[in-house]
């Protein structure tokens, strides 16, 4: 599975609005990428390019290339509703679908394909509660809502929900951000894991989350309110965090703004 | 309409942010205004409620005693003969069929046609459309009924009558689509389609509230997941306003058993002692065509009170029909807190 992700030149626009302005970057496959840097500066906004969710705002295009593999995500063939399928998106509240039973929950990626028969649900259904580290503790009630478990459960099974379909890449934003200490420790050691199979592509903001899981971390920023947000610079996550190339890295990782 | 209930749409639709008002005791200060304006709530609340105690009782009052004179039963016969005191003879069985007959066939058409133009309005329509669309769809319930009425029988009926006699050809080895021998098309059937334009913006109206309130995240989850836009509105749209639909369905039913002026005009009336049949494209009465068509001759109290039953038959049917929906409305409350 798990593939390389080649942005060159992209230009995010909501309407008229530029969000967000040349990043060009590379994530390798099989590793996690942090997103860091203050509230507004696209760093959101670009990761919903990346499985063309943005398309899902009113006037939300892009101008650019975003290769997966030799695929490019925005030729003029190429269906959105697939390229949701192949990359997969883990939000910032964990939203089980209300109605649903934890089993549904995660078996309704594998509806949407058309998987009927109910061993290979039962059998993806199960490797993918293991996956998000949740099968032990909710396989004695699977057909219970999804809406009933604690935040943190939530949360790794939406994780479940999305890496059910086995997607190449798992874009995660914020998914800690509404979870307390112990749920996130949880789902940090869940992305370690998780690392061996999948290209994982995080945003957050706490510095601390980039350092531990991420190999690769890349600093947004933005001149001011209004103008477009930019990648100012990407690199090993030591590097950043031990000797930033930029001056406004330093000053961020270091708590001086933002 | 009594279906409707005077309660605001707002009213009948919790959102996720709907907040409890502060109506403690520690609320109200004791100072003159507060004494004063919380008097006057109170009394409209008080007077509301009396009124319809003494509607229900004064319909009890005059009914009973025709009831009670009634040489038939009255649940189910189907005669109806009230223009001797000492020999009243009168049942609700034929007007209780026509009238949940034509309800049922409103109901039919309008519930599935008003969700789709709700999904349209609020899933598919560009955003300069939607407005208009809507409000062009409210416009539907500010039409008077009696219009909806004139424009059935003179309009309607023409055009669709041939439809109706290929049905009758076609299906008419089915005893609901057997011939009733009903000219000019002025049947139960007619009459259902008019009932369902009538009530299509009560149920477009609150299903468009609730499949809007859709939370994003919802919403975004699904697409995420790789679902089109009709499968984004199966999973996440649909089960989250379900409930919303099945009230709406409710108060448009409400409405639709109640509806007088349309029906009386259209649907042919049938003679007395016409043979009993399923045909929906049969004529009838329904109860409140049937009280409107003899309005004119209310002038012995056990007459009246003959027709009086068959309206409180029709109060305790609608009042049945509106506690549902309150019932409904009141779980889905339960299961988004």
């Amino acid at each position: 599975m798990a593939k390389r992700i080649d942005v060159s030149d992209l230009n995010v626009y909501y309407g008229a609005f530029k969000a967000v302005e040349g990043v060009t970057m590379t994530v390798e496959p099989r590793s996690v990428t942090a997103f860091i840097g203050p509230s507004g500066c696209g760093k959101s906004t670009f990761l919903r390019t990346l499985n063309r969710m943005h398309e899902v705002i009113p006037g939300g295009r892009v101008e650019g290339k975003v290769m997966l593999d030799d695929q490019d995500l925005y030729a003029s063939d190429v269906d959105p509703v697939a390229v949701r399928r192949t990359v997969g998106m883990v939000f910032q509240r964990p939203n089980p679908f209300p109605t649903m039973s934890i089993y549904d929950n995660v078996a309704a990626g594998l509806r949407l394909n058309g998987v009927k028969g109910k061993k290979k649900l039962d059998e993806v259904v199960e490797k993918s509660l293991n996956g998000a580290n949740l099968w032990n503790e909710v396989k004695d009630r699977l057909a219970k809502p999804g809406a009933g478990l604690s935040g943190g459960q939530q949360q790794r099974l939406c994780i479940a929900r999305a890496i059910a379909v086995e997607p190449q890449v798992l874009l995660m934003d914020e998914p800690c951000s509404a979870l307390d200490p112990i749920s996130t420790l949880a789902i940090e050691d869940l992305i370690s894991e998780l690392k061996s199979q999948y290209t994982i592509v995080i945003v957050t903001h706490n510095m601390q989350q980039a350092a531990r899981v991420s190999d690769q971390t890349a600093f947004f920023n933005l001149a001011a309110t209004g103008k477009p947000g930019k990648l100012v610079e990407v690199a090993d996550t030591q590097k950043i965090f031990n000797n930033p190339g930029v001056k406004a890295t330093e000053d961020y990782i270091s708590g001086r703004f933002g | 309409m009594s279906s409707v209930t005077g309660v605001s749409i707002a009213d009948e639709l919790p959102g996720p942010d709907r907040r409890h008002t502060l109506g403690g005791d520690g609320a109200g200060t004791g100072r003159l205004g507060d004494r004063l304006f919380g008097g006057a709530a109170k009394g409209a609340g008080i007077f509301v409620i009396g009124l319809v105690s003494l509607v229900g009782a004064f319909l009890l009052w005059q009914a009973l005693p025709a009831i009670a004179d009634d040489k038939v039963n009255f649940l189910t016969s189907r005669e109806w003969s009230v223009d001797n005191a000492s020999n009243l003879r009168f049942g609700i069985l034929e007007l209780l069929w026509t009238t949940i007959a034509v309800s049922t066939i409103g109901m039919l058409i309008a519930v599935p046609v008003g969700v789709a133009v709700a999904l349209f309005i609020t899933q598919y329509a560009p955003t300069w459309l939607s407005r208009p669309a809507a409000n062009l769809v409210d416009l539907l319930a500010a039409v008077p009924s009696i219009v909806y009425g004139i424009w059935g029988l003179k309009t309607f009926v023409p055009v669709f009558d041939p439809v109706q006699s290929f049905l009758k050809d076609t299906l008419g080895w089915f005893p609901l689509f057997s011939d009733a021998g009903i000219s000019g098309g002025s049947t139960i059937l007619m009459v259902g389609i008019v009932l369902a334009i009538m009530v299509l913006p009560i149920v477009t109206a609150l299903s468009r509230e609730v499949f809007a309130q859709t939370p994003v995240t919802h919403t975004e989850g699904a697409l995420a997941l790789g679902a089109t836009k009709w499968e984004m509105i199966r999973v996440a749209v649909l089960p989250f306003g379900k409930a919303g639909v099945i009230s709406a369905a409710m108060l448009a039913l409400g409405r639709a058993l109640g509806e007088t002026i349309a029906v009386t005009i259209i649907l042919s009336t049938l003679a007395a002692g016409s043979d009993w049949t399923w045909s929906v494209f049969n004529g009838g009465e329904t109860f409140a065509s049937r009280i409107a068509n003899n309005a004119g001759e209310f002038d012995s109290p056990a007459k009246t009170g003959a027709f009086i039953a068959a309206g409180l038959v029709l109060f305790v049917l609608t009042f049945v029909v509106n506690a549902i929906a309150r019932i409904v409305i009141e779980r889905r409350k339960a299961f988004i807190e």
